[in-house]
């Protein structure tokens, strides 16, 4: 067994110590040490989006990003989305559009779209459809996420 | 959104949880002191097990238990939906790529995955089947030993079951057909890919047991562990948190067994999250290879269908073999047919085994049926939509002469499909066209028990055992208790998934649970009506046959309108006190029929496409798809159109992209989500549409029928139709991969060069 490492983050504003093994992924960390699971874990290798999380402002696959390298990040989980229990737009958008079904990749897609409408504050179709290209989608809700980010973009603050 | 009642489309019930990431999923579920379990496979499809070697993985420290066959009880327990043919663990051989030998269990799943690997198990490989042809071969090894299918006939061969239904004379009608044409169809292997992979844990519980699984079906599981372990029902309790996509894929027991037998082996909860790998180890579509002959007199009219569908089912049953049976006996399509001869087989091959998936054995066969009509069409130089309208069945039709008639206005679906794509107008250069019709019978049995409880300050509390995997039943059984008992919607709470809580429901499949459970739940809040009711009467001193309790409000003879609230606060005093309904939706199973029981309605779906392909790539791009379904009433019209529209692209995945790619060894070369592609944002139609005709004709609350698997039925078809007229290329395999389009373009070409009639 090698040692752990300790590293520092700032997960939804705060400080988090924690100790972590030097082989554990992000997602590792935040859903088993740090209790966030909103980030999910499904193919592991970087291809459906169910463990997205942003890390320093862009969005990352976190089972592909070792704890350790996150160290000194700051990282924003969809649990940090909601500001004291009140929804953000973009959460209200997906569920006035019906853009959740089954609801296991939605945290995912919520942080895609977060990030698509930081950098594309007006999104283009074509800007849309590649940015959430990441996070699958098994329900397909996707005209509905689509129509949530519109609608999110189109009122101004997410 | 506005409005919660029977029509409107307000937010999802439990919505919130799923945006801030509070939804826990069975792996979410804090279990400090649970144990962690990972299964032990071989790389390879059949196998002769010689001996398991466990002592290198119980060495490290932290490893509890490698369980294999010989710590299971002899004769080893079996288990299945339809047959008891599937092994706790593998006993003696392993049946096909994934088959569990071992499971081991150790402190932390880092742990029980290190020591899964250094479990040596000797083994021999042997010849193995995973193809119909391969099956089916004079030579080929049995799937299943002869013991397990004592009186079997067919039980010397990998011949499963035949399936024949039919009617009128095939032969004679062909010998007066005009025109006759054949085709011979493949449809792949592919698996349902839900977010969620599997999941299942159990513990002991005082003197019981609890088990925790991702399934669908939470009451038939707990009846399976209850005869396994040999405990009364009462001290099985089986917890289903809302599966992360269900598809049809967790209907059934999977690994559940072994995890329970670990647990009370080491007297600890255990649990077992598999990964996506092998979640598509666990569960898979049918395979299907099929001939279908269909004649045709001068005008068009269907005279006869002729149809026998291989469905290559895996190395157990599961419920694969109802899903032929019930698959192929509509495979006749919507039309009213003088002779129709189906033979539908199931096949066992040492490949996972294949379960329920969303269409359950319609697809499959819908894809060569009406591809083959297509056929006829263009032999007799007729327009697709008219030859589809000329033999379609109207309402009250008994198209299948034996079975519940035509339930709806079939016609008014299509001719809204055909008159939202433009069907007739000139098609943009490049471009094709394809329709397709689809049907799939409704549940054949089921019954569905709920309470509800109305409280005293007016709020309820629902108690059903349906599963919402993302179709929204939650949302649905509330929007119903909200427009009977008057209660907002944020004042109801459904309470699912906990078989000591909850009452007994036969399962969550085959788009039943909105007419199933709602027509119970309905039920129970008619129920309360009538306590209502007796207690206004009682109150307002009048005949109880003049209250009238409608859409949430109490109606007195003198035209007073009080809430419930206004009744039970008096009527209960200062006790207090609650209302209770119970319900209880049946459909008998019919033992003459040839399903067991006729449908409770039909899933109707017309879709039309409008496609074009890169004729340099092979590369399919949808412009346009129509999906049009009979649902009778929308009781929540949003969730409606989420659910035929996940529908129609689940439909364009097998259609364009998905399947198991095998080596010569059986092995899945595509396992996971690199090398098995699912549509993703990139690869949408240009334009989904989709639409509902509402008449109100379905047998549940309000007229509604089920709905969320129409839609998936016609894509493989229309789009074929439509890569066809698009490029000349006539495909009967799918999916419709770049390669294979591409080469079909250049094959047509060719033949087209050669002066040959278009294939």
């Amino acid at each position: 067994m090698i040692a752990n490492v300790p590293i520092e983050v700032t997960v939804n504003g705060a400080r988090r110590a924690v100790d972590v093994a030097p082989n554990h992924t992000l997602l590792d960390v935040l859903r088993d040490d740090l209790a966030l699971t909103g980030a999910k874990e499904c193919c592991l290798v970087g291809e459906c989006g169910a463990c997205t999380v942003i890390v320093d402002g862009r969005t990352v696959d976190s089972c592909l990003v070792l704890a350790v390298e996150a160290d000194g990040s700051e990282i924003l989980t969809v649990e940090g989305l909601a500001d004291r229990g009140v929804l953000s737009p973009l959460q209200i958008a997906f569920l006035d559009e019906g853009a959740v079904q089954c609801g296991f990749c939605i945290p995912g897609q919520l942080l895609s779209a977060h990030v698509l409408l930081e950098e594309h504050p007006h999104p283009t179709q074509a800007e849309i459809e590649e940015g959430m290209a990441g996070n699958l989608c098994r329900c397909a809700c996707y005209e509905q996420i689509f129509d949530a980010i519109r609608t999110t973009a189109d009122g101004g603050d997410r | 959104m506005t409005g919660s009642r029977v029509g409107d489309s307000p937010n999802r019930v439990g919505g919130i949880d799923r945006v801030t990431g509070a939804q826990q999923y069975l792996a979410d579920l804090p279990v400090a002191d649970a144990l962690h379990a990972k299964l032990v496979t071989l790389d390879c499809a059949r196998a002769r097990i010689l001996g398991i070697d466990a002592s290198e993985a119980l060495a490290l420290p932290g490893v509890h238990l490698v369980m294999t066959a010989d710590d299971l009880p002899t004769p080893m327990p079996r288990y299945g939906p339809q047959n008891q043919d599937r092994p706790v663990l593998a006993v003696g051989e392993t049946k096909y790529h994934g088959d569990p030998v071992a499971l081991v269990v150790a402190d932390t799943r880092e742990l029980a995955e290190a020591a899964a690997r250094l479990v040596r198990v000797e083994h021999e490989e042997l010849p193995a089947v995973f193809t119909v042809a391969g099956a089916l071969a004079p030579d080929a090894p049995l799937v299943q030993d002869p013991s397990l299918r004592p009186g079997d006939r067919l039980a010397g061969g990998n011949v499963l079951t035949e399936h024949r239904v039919g009617w009128g004379d095939v032969d004679a009608e062909a010998a007066r057909a005009h025109v006759i044409v054949e085709g011979r169809y493949t449809f792949p292997m592919v698996t349902h890919f839900a977010i969620e992979p599997h999941a299942f844990m159990a513990a002991p519980d005082g003197d019981g047991l609890a088990v925790w699984s991702t399934i669908q079906h939470p009451n038939w599981l707990q009846k399976l562990i209850a005869g396994l372990v040999r405990m009364p029902l009462s001290k099985v309790r089986v917890y289903a948190p809302d599966p992360g996509g269900g598809f049809g894929g967790k209907q059934h027991t999977k690994h559940e067994p072994a995890v329970v037998f670990a647990a009370l082996k080491v007297g600890r909860a255990v649990r077992l999250v598999l990964t996506l790998e092998e979640s598509f180890q666990a569960a898979r579509r049918t395979a299907c290879e099929s001939r279908v002959r269909t004649g045709f007199d001068r005008d068009g009219r269907i005279l006869f269908q002729d149809i026998e569908a291989d469905y290559l089912i895996g190395a157990y049953a599961d419920i694969a073999d109802r899903v032929v049976g019930k698959g192929s006996y509509p495979a006749a399509g919507p039309y009213t047919i003088p002779a129709v001869r189906i033979l539908a087989r199931s096949i066992l091959s040492h490949t996972v085994p294949s379960t329920a998936f969303r269409g359950f054995g319609n697809p499959q066969i819908n894809w060569a049926v009406e591809s083959t009509l297509d056929e006829g069409a263009k032999a007799l130089g007729m327009d697709r939509l008219q030859i589809r309208l000329r033999n379609l069945a109207r309402k009250g039709d008994r198209f299948i002469p034996f079975d519940t008639p035509c339930d709806g206005d079939w016609e008014q679906t299509v001719r809204l499909a055909a008159e939202r794509i433009g069907w007739g107008t000139p098609l943009p250069a490049g471009r094709g066209r394809g329709i397709a019709l689809g049907i799939k019978s409704g549940p054949t049995t089921g019954l569905s028990y709920s309470i509800v409880r109305l409280l005293v300050d007016g709020s309820v509390v629902v108690y059903a055992g349906t599963s919402d995997m993302g179709q929204g039943a939650r949302t649905v059984l509330a929007q119903i208790a909200s427009q009977e008992l008057g209660a907002p919607l944020d004042w109801v709470t459904v309470v699912m998934g906990d078989t000591a809580v909850v009452p007994y429901d036969q399962q969550t499949s085959a788009s039943r649970s909105t007419v199933l459970m709602g027509n119970s739940v309905l039920a129970a809040c008619r129920d309360i009506q009538g306590k209502l009711r007796t207690m206004a009467a009682r109150l307002h001193a009048v005949d109880e046959a003049d209250v009238v309790v409608d859409a949430g409000l109490v109606r007195l003879p003198d035209g007073r309108r009080l809430t419930p609230v206004e009744v039970l606060k008096p009527g209960f005093g200062k006790l207090g006190g609650e209302l209770t309904g119970l319900g209880e939706a049946r459909k008998d199973a019919d033992p003459g029929h040839p399903l067991g029981g006729a449908p409770a309605f039909f899933e109707f779906n017309c879709t039309v496409i409008e496609a074009e392909v890169d004729r340099e790539t092979g590369d399919v791009t949808i412009d346009r798809h129509i999906t049009v379904s009979d649902v009778g009433k929308a009781i929540n019209p949003l969730q409606v159109r989420m659910q035929d529209e996940g529908a129609a692209i689940m439909g364009l995945g097998h259609t364009l992209m998905e399947h198991y790619i095998f080596d010569e060894r059986g092995r899945i070369r595509n396992l996971g989500a690199i090398d098995y592609r699912i549509p993703t944002s990139m690869d949408l139609p240009r334009e989904l549409h989709s639409e509902a005709v509402e008449n109100a004709d379905g047998p549940g609350p309000y007229g509604a029928k089920g709905m969320s698997e129409g839609a998936l039925l016609c894509v493989a078809p229309a789009v074929a139709a439509a890569v066809r007229e698009a490029t000349g290329a006539q495909i009967r395999d799918l999916p419709l991969t770049p390669e294979r389009v591409w080469r079909a373009i250049n094959e047509a070409a060719d033949a087209a060069e050669r002066g040959e009639a278009g294939s």
